[in-house]
């Protein structure tokens, strides 16, 4: 394999999508910014006065972690999904599948478009919550590992679904059917110790549970699971996953005759 | 093992087999050879397997069987060198029209491995070549049908592949602008870059192409120098306008006459006669001819008998 040129066709696949997300920066960065702020104003502010305090912070702080991680989630996973079938789409995915670069190159690039705009958008949401709540970080380095693991692993959820979709409507069938219910019920605005023991079992299942309460324990310390399983959990979904796009695109499923 | 006869090859396919999972079978064991620096045509008429040989060449498209090799490397086991000797302008347009055009072609640069200062002469050297340059900016939605073509042939030569393979390039493109890429693509080709190209216009693979090969339903039906497969013609028709009317269709030896109108008469050239002949006896008649043309394309008509002939065949 030739290593700089497959440097060389990661970065232009990284700039390409880069100038996409700015290019539609209307559809991209202001839709996240405007839904978190209505959740930090109604569940935050106007709701979260009545509950009270959760594992001794005040909600709206509470709440906050799981907001970001929330975001970062959902727009790693909607940039690679439809930056990946729009390119199927209109056909122009061709014009990476000609090139001579390695598959793990066109994964790669699409993965690093998805997580820099989680992040740009993770921070956007951070500077929104800062207008609502006082936010301090416990631990730097989860906070910065574990938002660059999760954008990682919706990132290749995205291109996989972006595989095998065939129309437009398959690209939303996952975030609203499987990945919003997950997100809602992975203790973004409630701790699981407050759910009857059978259901905490439950909500164990859910990997977001890991992400978001990893995340909120880099910020206020403070964690339902531990943080050795959310990273364990983590990284097998990251080699799981990227082995998976490999297949895939090795294969040709959903992208060559 | 690869040796210097197969490296002269730009292209080498071998039982080449594809069959799509709804059970057509597209190519049914073709064999090509296409030496470095050729322009070569491919014709067939519309699904005959033409496109889907170019997908497989180009690796778009997976095979069924058989082999490939461009300038001597095996698309199965040395992909990524076949691939980076190749350009691909496909049939169909499949830009992302909401990219500008420099982006466009730079980042298919970019995916070459090429990049800095290098990467933006080769964008200008290509966008200025297909005169596009003054449009670098503007998104290739808002270009012309002719000038996407001309963009997807810039976008395919920005990392100027050895091997340049052209999918019906000119389809719905004016006449204009038809001529002006010819003339590029005869420019390229003999600054050595080796050019296979599919076309319905038969005239354009005539003009251009030195050799031909013709695919009908998955199997090659003929495979020839361009000259060897017109020397197989053995009657032309040429349309004669006369500077006066006739009543009557004269006869001349070694040649079949008919009128068409008053002033237009139509000759049948046996393979033993030539034009001369036919002046001889028309000034002898005092018939005047001012104008000549071929009634019609020779190459149209081999085509159409080829496949013709086959369309028997497979009936008795």
């Amino acid at each position: 394999m030739n290593i700089g040129l497959n440097v060389v066709a990661a970065k232009t696949i990284v700039r390409k999508e880069i100038v996409r997300v700015m290019r539609i920066w209307v559809q991209t960065i202001v839709p996240p910014a405007i839904t978190m702020t209505l959740y930090f104003i109604i569940f935050g502010n106007l709701i979260g006065r009545r509950i009270g305090s959760m594992d001794g912070f005040d909600y709206m702080q509470y709440i906050a972690p799981g907001l970001i991680m929330m975001s970062v989630i959902t727009n790693s996973y909607g940039n690679v999904v439809s930056s990946f079938f729009g390119a199927k789409f209109g056909r122009h995915i061709e014009e990476m599948l000609v090139a001579p670069m390695s598959y793990a190159t066109i994964i790669i690039g699409h993965v690093a478009g998805g997580v820099l705009r989680g992040l740009l958008v993770g921070l956007l949401v951070t500077i929104i919550a800062l207008f609502f709540t006082r936010l301090t970080v416990a631990h730097p380095l989860v906070v910065i590992s574990i938002v660059l693991l999760s954008s990682i692993v919706f990132s290749l959820a995205g291109f996989i679904n972006a595989i095998f979709a065939r129309k437009f409507d398959d690209i939303s069938i996952v975030p609203t059917f499987v990945l919003t219910p997950l997100t809602y019920l992975g203790g973004v605005f409630y701790s699981i110790s407050m759910l009857p023991e059978f259901w905490q079992n439950v909500s164990k299942a859910n990997p977001i549970l890991y992400m978001v309460n990893a995340f909120r324990y880099g910020i206020l310390g403070t964690s339902d699971i531990s943080i050795g399983h959310a990273y364990a959990i983590l990284i097998v979904f990251v080699v799981v996953l990227f082995s998976g796009c490999m297949y895939l695109m090795q294969r040709g499923i959903g992208i060559r005759e | 093992m690869v040796t210097i006869r197969d490296l002269m090859k730009a292209l080498s396919i071998t039982n080449l087999t594809k069959t799509y999972s709804n059970g057509n079978q597209a190519l049914k064991g073709i064999d090509l050879s296409v030496e470095s620096g050729d322009f070569y045509a491919l014709l067939g008429p519309n699904g005959a397997g033409k496109t889907t040989a170019i997908g497989i060449v180009s690796s778009l498209v997976n095979k069924s069987g058989g082999e490939v090799q461009v300038f001597g490397h095996s698309i199965d086991s040395e992909l990524e060198a076949a691939k980076a000797c190749i350009g691909i302008v496909p049939q169909e347009v499949n830009l992302n029209l909401w990219e500008s055009v420099g982006n466009i072609v730079a980042n298919q640069a970019g995916y070459y491995g090429l990049h800095g200062k290098l990467a933006k002469q080769r964008v200008e050297k290509y966008l200025r070549a297909l005169r596009l340059w003054d449009r670098r900016d503007d998104i290739a939605r808002s270009l012309s049908g002719g000038m996407k073509r001309r963009l997807m042939i810039a976008r395919a030569l920005v990392h100027e592949p050895r091997l340049l393979i052209l999918d019906e390039p000119t389809a719905g493109v004016d006449i204009e602008i038809r001529r002006s890429m010819w003339e590029f693509l005869r420019q390229i080709n003999e600054a050595g870059t080796t050019i296979i190209l599919t076309t319905h216009y038969l005239e354009e693979a005539e003009s251009l192409c030195r050799h031909i090969a013709i695919i009908d339903e998955g199997t090659i039906i003929e495979d020839a120098r361009m000259s060897d497969v017109l020397r197989k013609l053995q009657r032309e028709v040429f349309v004669l306008s006369l500077a006066e009317e006739l009543s009557a269709a004269p006869a001349l030896d070694g040649f079949m006459t008919r009128l068409r109108g008053d002033c237009e008469l139509e000759v049948e050239k046996g393979p033993d006669c030539d034009l001369n002949d036919l002046f001889v006896q028309l000034n002898a008649r005092n018939i005047h001819v001012s104008s000549l043309r071929n009634k019609a394309n020779r190459l149209e008509e081999l085509f159409m008998r080829l496949v013709e002939s086959k369309q028997q065949e497979a009936e008795l």
